[in-house]
């Protein structure tokens, strides 16, 4: 087996245990290229379905050309897509563009906020419906108790201290001191009424390896990581007010491989473009303990 | 353009006692090996100058605010970094006691690891208690760094003295290390570069070492093991598959290879192996992931195995003598309900004896205890309610492994060394003692029979279908009750939110139930009824659960739909798609056959 042969079956051997252990499953999915292989191993571990829905949280900050993709993969995949976002905040201007709050203030509002309540299923929320192919609001909103993640230990200092499957209490806040254990394929897949999962199939991958996989596997990703003629790409994807292009001439995945792998950004952090990091001491501890992705 | 050749990875764990310069060694490898992302050092750099703190590289890992503060890794944190010939993944798994459950995660992670002393303080408590987790989880791949040498002059005498005992005390428990080092985090000695001050030593760098690594091979040759994790029926798009999924332990199997499923016994053969957007594969081995379509529609629950026929099978039983390592808050106590997770098997279980209990840090036994301490690592005897299939690790070590979930958290994990067949099984020992406590009324048997006019019994129906199932039951004891005899319906339903209240969700609740039903059993038989009742989905095991509990009074077992069960065949089985009233007529005529009742037709 090679290394990806190794990663791919881990993964696929969590979320499916995921899918055994928790009834009222979720996929969070951010429209990027990690969340997007985590979609792809649904696909390798459920034969070619996605037997959970499918939750993107829109800031309405995103890119627009995200929204498009993630609408089309939606209707080529028979995804079960959900859309939650903070509608107050959004309807009173409190966002870092409209000069209310910081970027960290605003991360935690638009997403984190946003996330826990779209999770629990009492912020209104919309879904797709399949037969007129549109987004409508859902009426019967369940609470998830286990919602799958794509983060990687590769990126940042938390990350790299997360489980498998790793509990959060009703206030979302994550206890990183008191973790269980997990050992011999076994996670926690054991909890008390009122706490919820998150569930990090992709911990063990870097970015190096999300893109090998993303060229052996073929997978569709969304354009903006490459260079388009004008000298710059997207190396990771998040609000435009907040994210900025790298300079690179990749135009293909094998480019960008050969680019992280011995070119340019072999040495370079990859969440160097997003300038929420800086702010939170360059850590994003902050913003994880209180419950961000 | 052609795509790179993807490239090999491995996972390495740093473990030792507190202080005694892991993440110092890391911090070190990271920087001397250039693999850091640029923004890494002097982010790191610019928070001590900004905190007023001397540069440290064990800062380098301890990326968490409150770890900086004491000092210490309270997590395993994976670091990512590589040399010139492969990239690596370093887990750095704390020191402290406390923490232990942490080591083990990290440890559980890697496929080799490198153990660090300090040369000045020596073998400590943790040094052998990791030696020893090590040897538990399986991790053979060893190396030790006498880490802090410039604290000792870089004497030989020191390093060697700490060498022979530590490398007796590894024999002990079977570890033969690949080497041991002479380093210095702080001034880098051996480290990357080989240090002028240990002329004497000419053993590898711990760059050379683990560059010398091996990957982690996948147990091929030995028997074939898949934990069945779950079988799959996606309907959507026309899918028709019926797929046998899990991740194979060990082993290999090609399409049309026959398979034996365990404990259930069931047989069938391999008509696909299934994997999505890949090429059609004949053959699958220890390591993968793929699905399995057999060729008959089997009933086979998540938590079975399948194993391949010919080969030697997994041992099947209810108890097995465990040598385990606890980590819960609470200790490990005698009557309480646990949960087994064992590959993809979820069973109930229970401490049935505590055999010894072993000092980690010294391999001797420490006093006759009751019941495992937090820490402690002892040999106990499990028993589950139900029989389980497992491999004891003296022959298949990935498939002997289980853990013990106690309040939602994994909080033992053991290996199991060998079956333990019994004499009798604890519901065996509750019945008998039941029984001799069991006061007799003074109305006898035969009494009650010649004033109601008819027998007690506890008729059960069983099937797929909870609903027809349940159908059925009613219709009898309408039929019962119209001819003026004595018969009472009971589903499940009306003892969940009832009697059974009390139930936890932790573990097999369905066992409780099931248990408790048989006790009610018991009691209405007792008073000379027909005691009548509907499950789905019960299995061999649930139904001899039943016949034992209501002895010793007698069970007729009622299927309906095609019969599967292998030891305990039912009374009479009912075509799935029978008339309710001649379904209840047949059991009518048992229950005369039986003399239960003399008359049924009116």
């Amino acid at each position: 087996m090679t290394h990806l042969d190794r990663l791919e079956a881990t993964s696929v051997h969590i979320l499916r245990e995921a899918y055994r252990e928790f009834k009222n499953l979720v996929m969070l999915w951010s429209i990027g290229k990690d969340s997007t292989v985590l979609l792809w191993l649904a696909r390798k571990a459920f034969f070619g379905h996605v037997p959970f829905p499918l939750m993107h949280v829109d800031t309405h900050y995103k890119i627009p050309e995200m929204i498009t993709y993630r609408d089309r993969m939606a209707r080529d995949w028979h995804l079960d897509l959900i859309v939650g976002e903070n509608r107050s905040a959004l309807a009173a201007k409190q966002t870092f563009p409209d000069g209310k709050l910081t970027r960290v203030e605003c991360c935690r509002s638009l997403k984190s906020e946003a996330l826990k309540h779209t999770l629990s299923g009492e912020w209104p929320r919309l879904r797709l419906d399949p037969t007129s192919g549109r987004l409508e609001p859902e009426k019967k909103r369940e609470g998830f108790s286990g919602a799958i993640v794509g983060a990687r230990a590769d990126e940042e200092g938390s990350r790299s201290k997360e489980r498998y499957f790793s509990a959060r209490d009703q206030q979302s806040e994550w206890d990183v001191g008191d973790q269980p254990p997990e050992l011999w394929k076994q996670y926690k897949t054991d909890f008390a009424p009122g706490t919820h999962v998150r569930i990090h199939p992709l911990l063990d991958w870097t970015e190096l390896n999300i893109w090998e996989y993303i060229d052996r596997e073929n997978i569709p990703i969304i354009p903006l990581y490459f260079d388009r003629g004008d000298g710059t790409r997207y190396r990771s994807l998040g609000c435009y007010p907040c994210t900025s292009p790298v300079e690179s001439t990749a135009r293909t995945v094998p480019e960008i491989i050969e680019e992280l792998r011995s070119g340019k950004f072999a040495d370079i952090a990859e969440r160097s473009g997003r300038e929420q990091d800086k702010e939170d001491g360059g850590g994003l501890e902050t913003l994880r303990r209180g419950g961000y992705m | 353009m052609k795509s790179p050749t993807p490239t090999e990875q491995i996972s390495i764990v740093m473990a030792g006692h507190v202080d005694h310069g892991k993440s110092t060694v890391i911090g070190r490898l990271l920087a001397e090996t250039g693999a850091l992302p640029k923004g890494k050092l002097e982010q790191v750099r610019e928070l001590c100058r900004r905190t007023a703190k001397p540069f440290e590289y064990a800062f380098l890992l301890d990326a968490l605010k409150d770890e900086q503060a004491q000092g210490i890794t309270i997590d395993a944190a994976r670091c990512f970094f590589r040399t010139a010939k492969r990239p690596y993944i370093l887990i750095d798994a704390p020191g402290h006691i406390e923490f232990l459950k942490n080591m083990i995660t990290g440890a559980s992670r890697a496929e080799a690891a490198l153990l660090v002393i300090d040369a000045k303080e020596g073998i400590q408590e943790n040094t052998k208690r990791h030696g020893y987790m090590l040897s538990m989880l399986g991790l053979r791949q060893l190396s030790v760094l006498v880490n802090k040498m410039d604290l000792i002059q870089y004497s030989r005498k020191g390093f060697e003295t700490i060498r022979d005992e530590y490398r007796a005390f590894l024999g002990r428990l079977g570890i033969q290390p690949v080497s041991f080092i002479p380093v210095s985090g702080l001034s880098g000695a051996n480290i990357a570069a080989r240090s002028p001050e240990t002329g004497w030593y000419e053993g590898p760098t711990v760059l050379e070492q683990i560059d010398a690594f091996h990957r982690k091979e996948f147990p091929e040759t030995l028997p074939f093991r898949l934990p069945v994790q779950d079988i799959y029926k996606f309907t959507e798009q026309g899918d028709d598959r019926r797929v046998v999924a899990g991740t194979i332990e060990t082993g290999t199997l090609s399409v049309g290879d026959a398979v034996v499923f365990q404990p259930s016994g069931k047989t069938s053969r391999i008509k696909s192996i299934e994997y999505f957007n890949g090429p059609v594969k004949q053959t699958a081995s220890a390591g993968e992931a793929p699905g399995f379509t057999l060729d008959t529609q089997l009933y086979i629950k998540p938590g079975e195995w399948m194993v391949k026929q010919g080969q030697p099978p997994l041992q099947v039983g209810t108890r097995f003598r465990v040598n385990l390592f606890w980590m819960g808050h609470a200790p490990m106590i005698r009557d309480h309900a646990y949960k087994l997770k064992l590959g993809a098997v979820r069973s109930p279980v229970k401490l049935v004896e505590v055999l010894s209990v072993l000092d980690a840090t010294e391999l001797g036994t420490v006093a006759n205890k009751q019941q495992v301490d937090r820490h402690d690592v002892a040999e106990v005897i499990l028993e589950t309610p139900k029989p389980v299939a497992f491999d004891v690790v003296g022959e298949i070590e990935q498939t002997g492994r289980l853990v013990i979930v106690d309040n939602f958290e994994i909080a033992g994990a053991g290996i199991i060394l060998a079956g333990v067949t019994t004499r009798e099984s604890t519901l065996q020992d509750h019945i008998r003692a039941r029984e001799i406590a069991w006061k007799n009324s003074a109305i006898s048997k035969s009494e009650r029979t010649a004033t109601y006019g008819h027998g007690a019994k506890f008729v059960v129906f069983t099937g797929a279908d909870e609903a027809i199932g349940e159908g059925y039951a009613r219709a009898l004891e309408r039929k019962l009750f119209t001819l003026n005899y004595k018969a009472y319906y009971l589903g499940l339903e009306n003892v969940t939110r009832g009697l059974d209240a009390d139930l936890r969700s932790e573990g097999d609740i369905r066992d409780d139930h099931i248990r408790r039903l048989g006790e009610l059993a018991r009691i209405f038989t007792d008073s000379g009824q027909i005691f009548i009742t509907s499950l789905s989905n019960v299995d061999d095991y649930d139904l001899q659960t039943l016949t034992l509990l209501n002895s010793p009074h007698e069970i007729l077992a009622i299927h309906i739909g095609e019969n599967r069960f292998v030891e305990f065949p039912p009374n009479l089985t009912l075509a799935a798609g029978s008339l309710l009233e001649d379904g209840v007529d047949a059991v009518c005529d048992l229950l005369k056959q039986k003399n239960v009742i003399l008359e049924y037709s009116i």
